[in-house]
């Protein structure tokens, strides 16, 4: 039997069960090392060196080069793993969790300070809430990528 | 004979750790969230417990994807503050209670919970925040604390309902503990925030509200809540509020005791990505 995965239906959410773990065990566990001062340092001296000494696919270290949050979590990264690399690049979660969105720093903070993204219409695929997919990239940030 | 003699409840954004050691807390964003604190601190000082027993959850830093317990109970003499990636912490290091940390260990795994014993373990800001927003920022931590990890990285995390019950045979293990120590026992993490993908940034202070009552009136009730009306309503990280229900099980009432008496509720939007709650309840 499958697992059961009632998660799959809320829009721009990426649950981490058994098999995104599987998929990211090397890159979460590369993120994991950046603990280390010595590893943070030498991650950011040589960072193709250093994720050359991990068995992650080639896509999960285009991603991590690219800074890009959410390519790495589509390749099995969990947030907390994936905040070492932030952590190592002088992130706060903020900027991190903002640059998800498309959003720039300053829009995504003016939204937090506001109250936060509205659970409406973002609650399952299917409606009209500013975090579907069909409502992407979100700001201005996203947008100048086009 | 040990006892809970209260609970607390609080969120433990990362943030703020880092707003209070870079000496942050007046400015104009973190002077409110700071204010709500304000009552708690003189709380903690006349209400110091002996130990804090304080559920939390590990963020990928003591638990790698090595291994990953779904209930940790910290057994050991001290805990380091860890380096998360900016660098540890400037705080004290956490002082354990091996001693009441192993009876509760033998209790609750006799009484049908499987707790994994963890005798070496770095703790994060999941742990040493909430010990800032209720201490301040003293030289040493005035208690003892067990520090008790819940799995909430990887599904499957553990149920509301099953949190809850472990919360009832805590208490039971505490209350059997032949000491006459003062015992507190901290559930922390929430309320609703995600801090992933385009939805990022979900805030439902309704909802919270709404959970904050419920935790209060009926949390047995509220324990019954299935995880995806947390990552729908609340965010995928909402899910670290089953760690509430750990300590709210704790309390008396749930036992056929007394109510118990909120001393302290705050709620506030923004820190960082997150809604901040907080509780304090009293045994009678």
């Amino acid at each position: 039997m499958a697992l059961d995965k009632p998660y799959t239906d809320v829009p721009g959410t990426i649950i981490f069960d058994a098999d995104q773990s599987r998929k990211g065990y090397w890159l979460n566990q590369f993120c994991m090392s950046l603990m280390k001062a010595a590893n943070r340092e030498r991650f950011k001296a040589d960072e193709r060196a250093y994720l050359d000494e991990w068995p992650m696919t080639e896509e999960q270290k285009q991603a991590v080069l690219a800074r890009d949050l959410n390519w790495c979590m589509r390749t099995g990264g969990n947030i907390y793993f994936l905040a070492k690399i932030g952590a190592t690049d002088g992130k706060s979660f903020q900027q991190m969790a903002g640059s998800m969105t498309g959003m720039t720093e300053e829009e995504y903070r003016d939204m937090m300070i506001k109250g936060g993204r509205s659970a409406e219409g973002n609650r399952y695929l299917g409606e009209n809430g500013d975090a579907q997919p069909q409502n992407q990239p979100q700001g201005a940030a996203g947008k100048k990528k086009d | 004979m040990a006892k809970i003699s209260a609970s607390v409840y609080t969120s433990h954004v990362p943030a703020i750790g880092a707003a209070i050691d870079l000496k942050k807390t007046g400015e104009a964003y973190w002077q409110p969230l700071f204010a709500g604190y304000e009552y708690s601190k003189q709380w903690m000082k006349e209400n110091t417990p002996d130990v804090i027993f304080l559920v939390y959850n590990d963020h990928a830093t003591a638990f790698s994807l090595d291994f990953i317990p779904t209930f940790a109970i910290g057994t050991a003499a001290e805990f380091i503050p860890a380096d998360e990636g900016w660098g540890p912490r400037p705080v004290p290091k956490v002082i354990g209670h091996p001693e009441l940390a192993s009876h509760i260990a033998q209790s609750v795994i006799q009484d049908d919970f499987d707790l994994t014993i963890v005798n070496k373990m770095e703790v994060d800001h999941g742990l040493t925040v909430p010990l800032s927003l209720m201490f301040g920022e003293p030289d040493a931590w005035p208690c003892k604390v067990i520090p008790f990890a819940v799995n909430v990285v990887q599904y499957p995390v553990p149920s509301g309902r099953r949190c809850f019950q472990l919360g009832q045979a805590i208490r039971k293990a505490v209350e059997s503990y032949d000491d006459d120590i003062k015992v507190q026992i901290w559930g922390t993490g929430g309320m609703s925030h995600q801090l992933q993908g385009a939805r990022a940034g979900l805030i439902n202070a309704e909802w919270d509200n709404r959970f904050l009552d419920r935790l209060i009136a009926d949390p047995a009730d509220l324990a019954q809540m299935p995880h995806i009306d947390y990552v729908r309503e609340a965010g995928s990280e909402g899910i670290e509020l089953v760690m509430w229900l750990i300590a709210r099980g704790a309390m008396a009432d749930v036992n056929g005791g007394a109510k118990p008496t909120v001393k302290h509720r705050f709620f506030h939007v923004p820190a960082s990505n997150t809604a901040v709650g907080h509780l304090i309840l009293e045994n009678n």
